[in-house]
Formats: C-alpha cells, sequence, structure tokens
C-alpha cells in the first residue's frame, strides 16, 4: 500500500517535472474558454448579402458541386477551389467546420485556423498579422477575414511608394 | 627701434623678434605678389565657406553614402606630411648627419603648418563647427579612451605644441646668439620621434578600427600610411627648402638633399612592398571586400571615376621611385625635383581620395554613389592650403634672417659669412659637443 | 621710399579690409547664447531639461508656426526593446519608410529616410547585402523572383557609433534606444562611417517640412525638429514606445511583417519569435550583437 502510493506520487513528480520543463507555454488570454485573444477588431461582414437567410429561407440549397451564374457570381473562389467549394464551409447562417461543427461569422478565425494551424497559433500569440494598441497592455488583433479576402485570401500585389532620391540627385536647388 | 641700438647693447630676444617681425612687411615685388595670390586664394575660400555655413555641408558632394571626401582626405595627407618632419630629426639628431642637422628648423615649421591646415580641414567638414568646444576636456564631454577622435586630438595638438617649442627654442637661442642647451632640447627631440610615429598611427588607426569598412579594416592601413606619410613629408621638403635656399641667404648644402631624396627611396619601396601585399590579399582571396580595390583599379561596373587617377598616381610614384634610387640621378637637381613633384602628386592621390572615397564604395548597404568633389569643396580646400602656405611663408620670413644672423648683427645687412653662418655655428657646436 | 612703404601699407590694409567685409554674411541673426553653451542631455539637472525644452519648444513653435511639445520622458524600467522583421511577408511597398518620415518629422526636401528598404532576387547570393538595389519602382509590388529586406537602427548592444563619436553625442538608453542628442553633435559623422548597417543619415541642409505635416508630438532624444549639420537616426519613435504605443512602421505596415516588444518580458510576442522562429541578423560576424531579428515564417 504505502509502496504504491510513493510509486504513485514519484510518478506524479516526474511527469510535473516533464511538463514544467516543456519550457514557455502559449500565452492564455484570462477570462476565456480557448486560447484566443481578446481586443479584436471586428469585421463588417458584406450588408449585402448578409445574412444568408434573407434570400436562403425560401430558396434550397443545391449541393452539386458547380460554377454559379445566378447568384453570388462577383465572388470567384481562388481558395484550394479543387479540393472545396462554397457549401463545403457556409451553412445557413453560419460557417461550417469539416467536422461538421458549425461557428458564427464573429469566430470566423476558427474555420481559418482548421487548415492553417500554424498561422493560427502565430495569430494568437501575436507575431501574424498587425495589432495596434499598446505592446505593453490592450493590443488590438485583427481577424483574419479583416486582411485577407477569404475567398481570394493572396495578397494582391500593390503599388510601392516611391523610391529615395538617389544621392546624386539630392542637392538640387541648393547648389550655386 | 633696438635694431638700430649701437654695439655695445647686446640684442635682446624681444628686440630680435621684433625687428624680425617688421621684415615680415618687408619684401620684394615677386613676395608681395606671391602674398596677393595667397590672400585672393584664402578670400575665395572664406567666401566659399560662408555660403557652406549657411547651407549646410550640402554645397559637398558628400552625402550619407559617402559621408566624409575631400576634406578629410586633405586631412589624412597632411597629417602624413607633419608627421614626416621626423624624417629630418633621425638623421640629424641619432645619426648626427650634420647637412641635415641644420635645417631641422625649417622640417618642424612644415610640420606645425601641416598640424595647423589638419585642423583647419576638420573645422570645415564639421556640421557644427561652433560646437567643436564640445570636444575639449572639463567643459565638453570626450569620449576617451573609446574615441579615436580624441587620441588624435591629443595626439595632434601635442605635436603641435612640440614642435612649437622646439622652433621657438631655436629661434630664441639663434637670437641672442647663444648656443641650443643639450638638456633641454635632446628629450623633446627624442620625444618627437615616437609622437610623430603615433600621430600618423593613431590617424590610421581611426580608420582601421571601423569594421563597418572592410577597405580600411585590414592591418596593412597604419604600415601604409607610415610609408606613404615619409616618402611624400621628405619630397615636399625637397622642394620648400629648395625655396628657402633660392630666395633668401640660407645656405642649403646638396649632400642635405640628396640623402633626404635617398631615404624616400627606401620608404616609397616600403610603400610599394605595401601596396603589392594589399593587392595581392584582396584580389587572390577574391571575396566581397576586394571591391573597393577593386573599384579603384579597374571600376565596378560603368563605375570607375577613380580609375585614371590612381594608375597615374601609381605611376608617378614608381617613376619617382626610380629616379630616388639611382644615385645618378637624384643628385641631378632637376630629376629630383621633377620625382619630388610626382611623388607629392602620386601620395596626395593615393592616400587622399584614393583612400577615403573606395572605403565607402560600395557602403554598407552595397550601393556604389561617386562621390566627386563639388568646385566648392576645392575652392575651400584650396584656400586652406592657400592660408597654410602663407603661414609658412611668414613663419620662413620671419626666421631666415634670425637664422642667417643677419639681425644678430645689429645692422638690417647682410651678415658677414665667416662667423655669423649656421654651418660656423654647427661647427662650433660640434668642437663643444652640443646640439 | 616713403611713397613706396605708404602704398604697400595702404594695399595690404585694404586688401584685409576687403576680404574681412566680403566674409561677413548679410543679415546675421542675433546669437543664441544660451542655445550654444548648452550641456549635454546627459549632464543636465531635471530643472535644466525643463528649461531647455521650454526653450526648444518655443524655437520650434516660432520656425514651423505650430505648438509643438516635446517630452524628455524616461526608459521604463525592466524593458528592453527588440524588433522583429518577416521576410517572407515584406512586400517592399515602402508604406513604413513615409509613416516614419511623417511620425518622426524628417527632412522632405533634402529628403531624408531612416529606413531603406532593399530588393534582391530570390535565387542570387543575397546574405553580404552586395547586390542590394534600393531605388525599384515596379508598378506593383511584390515583383515575383524577388524578396525584400529593410533596414533601419539594428539596436546593437555594442554600437560602433557610440564606440567612435567624440562628444558622446550618441549613447544607449537603458531601454536599449541608441538616441543622438541633436543640440550635442558636432556633425563630425564618425558614427556615419563606423555604423555597418548605413543606418544614420546626416542633415546636409536645413531640414525642410510641409507646414501641416509636423508632428507635434515628440521626444527631446527622438522625433523633434532638429537643425542642419546633425546625425539622426530611427530611434524606434522614442515618443510613442515610452508611451506604450507600438513605433509607426509597425502600426503602418499593411502585412504585418513588423513585430516589436519587451525582451525582458517572457510573454512578449518578440520573445515567443525568437524562441519559435529561426532569427538571424544581418552581419553577425562584426559581433555587435543587434536587438533586430530577421526571420522567415514561411
Amino acid at each position: 500500500m504505502k509502496a504504491a502510493l510513493a510509486t504513485t506520487v514519484a510518478a506524479v513528480a516526474l511527469l510535473a517535472g516533464m511538463a514544467a520543463a516543456q519550457g514557455p507555454t502559449e500565452r492564455v488570454t484570462p477570462g476565456t474558454g480557448d486560447d484566443v485573444p481578446t481586443l479584436l477588431v471586428p469585421h463588417a461582414p458584406s450588408s449585402k448579402n448578409f445574412p444568408c437567410s434573407k434570400c436562403h429561407r425560401h430558396v434550397k440549397p443545391n449541393p452539386e458541386k458547380r460554377a454559379l451564374d445566378l447568384a453570388h457570381t462577383s465572388i470567384s473562389l481562388r481558395h484550394a477551389e479543387a479540393q472545396r467549394w462554397c457549401l463545403d464551409c457556409h451553412e445557413g447562417d453560419r460557417l461550417r467546420l469539416p467536422n461538421g461543427e458549425l461557428v458564427d461569422y464573429e469566430r470566423s478565425y476558427v474555420l481559418c485556423g482548421q487548415c492553417h494551424g500554424t498561422v493560427f497559433r502565430d495569430w494568437k500569440v501575436g507575431i501574424h498579422g498587425t495589432r495596434t494598441g499598446a505592446w505593453n497592455g490592450e493590443q488590438y488583433y485583427r481577424v483574419c477575414v479583416s486582411c485577407h479576402d477569404a475567398h481570394q485570401p493572396r495578397f494582391k500585389p500593390i503599388a510601392p511608394k516611391p523610391a529615395p532620391i538617389r544621392p546624386a540627385d539630392l542637392g538640387r536647388g541648393f547648389r550655386e | 627701434m633696438s635694431t638700430m641700438a649701437t654695439t655695445e647693447r647686446p640684442p635682446t630676444m624681444v628686440s630680435v623678434f621684433l625687428a624680425a617681425a617688421w621684415r615680415v612687411f618687408k619684401g620684394d615685388l615677386r613676395y608681395y605678389g606671391w602674398l596677393a595670390v595667397l590672400l585672393a586664394l584664402i578670400g575665395l575660400g572664406v567666401s566659399r565657406y560662408v555660403t557652406q555655413l549657411e547651407r549646410g555641408l550640402i554645397t559637398t558632394a558628400m552625402r550619407d553614402q559617402v559621408s566624409w571626401g575631400f576634406y578629410i582626405a586633405n586631412f589624412t595627407f597632411l597629417v602624413g606630411i607633419a608627421a614626416a618632419a621626423v624624417l629630418l630629426v633621425i638623421p640629424a639628431y641619432l645619426y648626427q648627419f650634420k647637412p641635415i642637422r641644420e635645417i631641422v628648423l625649417f622640417g618642424e615649421m612644415v610640420a606645425i603648418t601641416a598640424v595647423v591646415m589638419c585642423s583647419l580641414f576638420i573645422m570645415v567638414d564639421l556640421g557644427q563647427p561652433a560646437r567643436f568646444w564640445h570636444l575639449l576636456p572639463v567643459i565638453g564631454v570626450m569620449n576617451f579612451p573609446s574615441s579615436l577622435f580624441i587620441w588624435d586630438m591629443f595626439a595632434l595638438s601635442g605635436y603641435l605644441v612640440i614642435n612649437a617649442i622646439l622652433v621657438l627654442y631655436a629661434l630664441w637661442r639663434l637670437s641672442t646668439g647663444k648656443e641650443y642647451r643639450l638638456a633641454f632640447i635632446f628629450p623633446l627631440i627624442v620625444l618627437s620621434i615616437p609622437w610623430a610615429v603615433s600621430i600618423h598611427t593613431i590617424t590610421a588607426f581611426l580608420y582601421n578600427g571601423l569594421p563597418s569598412r572592410p577597405f580600411w579594416n585590414a592591418s596593412i592601413l597604419a604600415p601604409r600610411f607610415l610609408a606613404s606619410a615619409f616618402c611624400s613629408g621628405p619630397a615636399l621638403m625637397l622642394i620648400v627648402l629648395q625655396v628657402i635656399r633660392r630666395f633668401s641667404a640660407v645656405e642649403i648644402e646638396n649632400k642635405a638633399l640628396f640623402k633626404i631624396a635617398e631615404l624616400v627611396a627606401y620608404t616609397m619601396g616600403v610603400n610599394f612592398l605595401l601596396l603589392t601585399a594589399e593587392i595581392f590579399k584582396e584580389f587572390y582571396s577574391g571575396s566581397v571586400h576586394m571591391a573597393p580595390l577593386e573599384y579603384l583599379y579597374f571600376g565596378l561596373g560603368e563605375h570607375g571615376r577613380l580609375v585614371p587617377w590612381i594608375w597615374e598616381a601609381t605611376a608617378f610614384n614608381l617613376i619617382a621611385f626610380l629616379i630616388f634610387l639611382v644615385p645618378r640621378l637624384r643628385e641631378r637637381l632637376l630629376f629630383l625635383n621633377v620625382g619630388a613633384v610626382l611623388i607629392v602628386l602620386g601620395v596626395y592621390v593615393e592616400k587622399g581620395v584614393g583612400l577615403i572615397v573606395p572605403g565607402f564604395i560600395p557602403d554598407t548597404l552595397g550601393e556604389i554613389y561617386e562621390y566627386w568633389p563639388t568646385p566648392s569643396e576645392g575652392i575651400i580646400a584650396a584656400g586652406i592650403w592657400a592660408a597654410g602656405a602663407l603661414l609658412f611663408t611668414l613663419m620662413v620670413k620671419f626666421t631666415v634672417p634670425i637664422y642667417t644672423g643677419e639681425i644678430r648683427a645689429g645692422r638690417a645687412r647682410v651678415a658677414e659669412p665667416s662667423d655669423r653662418t649656421p654651418g660656423a655655428l654647427a661647427a662650433s657646436d660640434a668642437e663643444t659637443g652640443r646640439t | 621710399m616713403e611713397k613706396t612703404r605708404v602704398s604697400r601699407r595702404a594695399f595690404t590694409k585694404g586688401l584685409a579690409l576687403g576680404l574681412g567685409a566680403a566674409a561677413v554674411p548679410a543679415g546675421a541673426a542675433a546669437f543664441d547664447w544660451e542655445a550654444f553653451l548648452q550641456k549635454r542631455f546627459r549632464e543636465m539637472s531635471e530643472e535644466e531639461v525643463a528649461r531647455t525644452i521650454r526653450r526648444l519648444e518655443r524655437d520650434a513653435a516660432r520656425r514651423w508656426k505650430k505648438e509643438i511639445r516635446i517630452s524628455a520622458a524616461k526608459a521604463m524600467p525592466g524593458v528592453v526593446f527588440g524588433y522583429g522583421l518577416d521576410l517572407s511577408k515584406c512586400i517592399g511597398c515602402r508604406r513604413c519608410v513615409y509613416a516614419c518620415v511623417e511620425e518622426n518629422n524628417q527632412s522632405r526636401n533634402p529628403q531624408v529616410q531612416w529606413i531603406s528598404v532593399l530588393r534582391f532576387r530570390k535565387d542570387e547570393k543575397w546574405s553580404d547585402l552586395e547586390g542590394a538595389e534600393r531605388y525599384y519602382e515596379p508598378p506593383a509590388v511584390p515583383e515575383p523572383g524577388f524578396f525584400y529586406l529593410p533596414v533601419g537602427c539594428q539596436l546593437c548592444e555594442k554600437s560602433p557609433c557610440i564606440k567612435v563619436c567624440p562628444t558622446g553625442a550618441t549613447w544607449r538608453e537603458p531601454d536599449g534606444i541608441v538616441v543622438v542628442d541633436y543640440n550635442w553633435c558636432i556633425g563630425c559623422r564618425y558614427c556615419m562611417a563606423a555604423c555597418p548597417f548605413g543606418a544614420r543619415r546626416f542633415n546636409w541642409a536645413e531640414p525642410t517640412i510641409p507646414e501641416g505635416e509636423v508632428n507635434p508630438d515628440t521626444h527631446y532624444l527622438g522625433n523633434r525638429p532638429r537643425p542642419k549639420g546633425v546625425v539622426e537616426k530611427c530611434t524606434l519613435c522614442i515618443h510613442r514606445v515610452r508611451a506604450g504605443r507600438y513605433p509607426a512602421c509597425v502600426e503602418a505596415c499593411p502585412v504585418g511583417a513588423r513585430k516589436f516588444g519587451n525582451l525582458l518580458d517572457p510573454g512578449s510576442e518578440i520573445r515567443y519569435l525568437l524562441d519559435h522562429k529561426r532569427v538571424f541578423r544581418l552581419k553577425e560576424d562584426l559581433n555587435t550583437r543587434p536587438k533586430f531579428f530577421y526571420f522567415f515564417s514561411a
């Protein structure tokens, strides 16, 4: 009996020691169920088509994978479009996770994180994406769709700001 | 004026100095013409400098990529000239080579002039020159011993003081007809030799200690500085001494000039050896750090502004080296002078823009900005050189009458050669064993 | 004899006077002795700092026609700043460069930009920075086959610039920011020769900023308006970070390539970055120990 107790204590101590030796764990924002940042800059949904039930209360979705030509024609899917189509992620007024669970649009990052786990992990601790606010206090995070168009997430090239003036041209107007 | 005094009252130092000072303003038309040219150049330089002060250093061609240029190049060259006075001191005092002993005074005066010019070049290069007092001890903040700049300030100031003391002491003794006191002067002379080497080594270290500039961050930099200083300084002295000999009663034996030329040949040989070492190391190793040397000698891509200049300078140095190496050539004054001019010009380019500018090309982020001095920089630099020439001219004009004994004789006339020339003085010194 | 003597004297006198007159600039302003005799910031007492700042604010308001506030906020205890830059994200758009220019009152003409964005080909050697291009101006970035590397002050722990400054006008604050006292700098540019990263800039002429673009929220050691003839560089937006805000470049980056935080806080994002990403620094062989870390997250 005493030997069994001693072994259990020793085993628990060993496990605790191993856990402690894992190194710094990911930052956990207190007060939430999961370890997602609390201060999020929300992304406004597109008011035109939201909520989906506005139209789809009366129109039953057609589950056959196809190119849409009657509505939603402005959306061009370039996001794993060979493997998925609209109804793999959208269901009713919510988003659909790969395991069938549904999440609200406010928590769209959960859906992104299902496939982009490494980026999700980086985003949660603040090294993916931009934050504003205080580096030592309240930091405001942006949800994925604030920067990435969910249907075409790859950033389009933008025009750069002007190049610096070359040193040979710097003095024009000051020389005699 | 005491110069008109009777021969019973012995001339005092003050009276002699006053008489000599008066002499500075008296000369022939050529003298006034020379002064006028110098003053005109100084005036032009000053006016351009005022513009530079008003507009800022943007009137130069220096930019963030090449942040040191023509002014610092001149400064570097002139520190070498200042240091090279010592090359006359060593044979004069250590080897008791009489013909040179007599002319050490003029070498020291060249050193003083060069140090003054160095300070002027630094002043015109500063963005906020009025704030130079920030460098001084007690009232300012000196980043000593960390910053080589402060070491250089002490070294150059100290060198100026040593040479000024030596010159004034010599003039004092000469003016009153007394002999030099060995106990006083010898320690200073012995101090001035390592000090002269130090000023130039410290200046070399100023560039050497920057790992951001691989062209300068090479062990060869300090020895190369010394070698090029010790051939350009005495070469300049050769020209200066002949000018003094030509325009005054000072006697300078050709033997002295030939000895100096011989020493220059050896130092130029060392300079070439070090250049060879530098070229081998960079081009054989072939790392990215060879880019500045490649820019200098061959150009990088379409950038090659300095290439003709460095090859000219190298050719000048080589020709001069050969002239000075062969006794039959160096002992002919025409060849000697050609060689001297070639060396001064060659080292001026090699150690001036040929050292400073490639240190910044390519810059730390790989950019190539081809710096070339603006007319404003050239005019200000010419003004400083003219100021140095003026200072030296006035010092020589002051010194020569005292040196030759003209004033000591009590009248403003040419002295009797028999008992008043330095040659005779030196002979009597040698007999009594004094310097 | 008399005649020639007079003419010689008159000649030299006239020449000297003429030169003297030519040398005096027209309309020379009254000399500001208080500014000239000002001590170095580090040697000032609290009262002297306050007095100096009042004078500088007054001068700045007169020059820029705007109320300028100059802070003298000290470093927060227990803070050493670190910076991270994600090279797989930077698209070379230069928005950080211009945000910095506006935030930090850099001269527009002559142009001063504290951040340089370098462009390299992906398939060529780049780590020696020799083939860098900074004057690229394509219609859009990123360009295929290239990547971009912004460079500014690397926040070295063993700064060569501090080592060589003759007057001690540049030093490292306790929170790791290398600063310049613009009223103590003599403009010798030794620090510019010493910086291995080309991070320092010189005011080759009097800085000009368009009216209305002057940022009035400044710090003595950072972005306050400065005179010509002194050196300046990135101060990590000292006026922002000491008030708890992010540097302007971090907030301006549209792709989130810039990371910032307190290296002494084990929970900070910069510490997470150092622990989990393979970071490197530029020219590490020079042993200047920068606190500006680059990494590729993808």
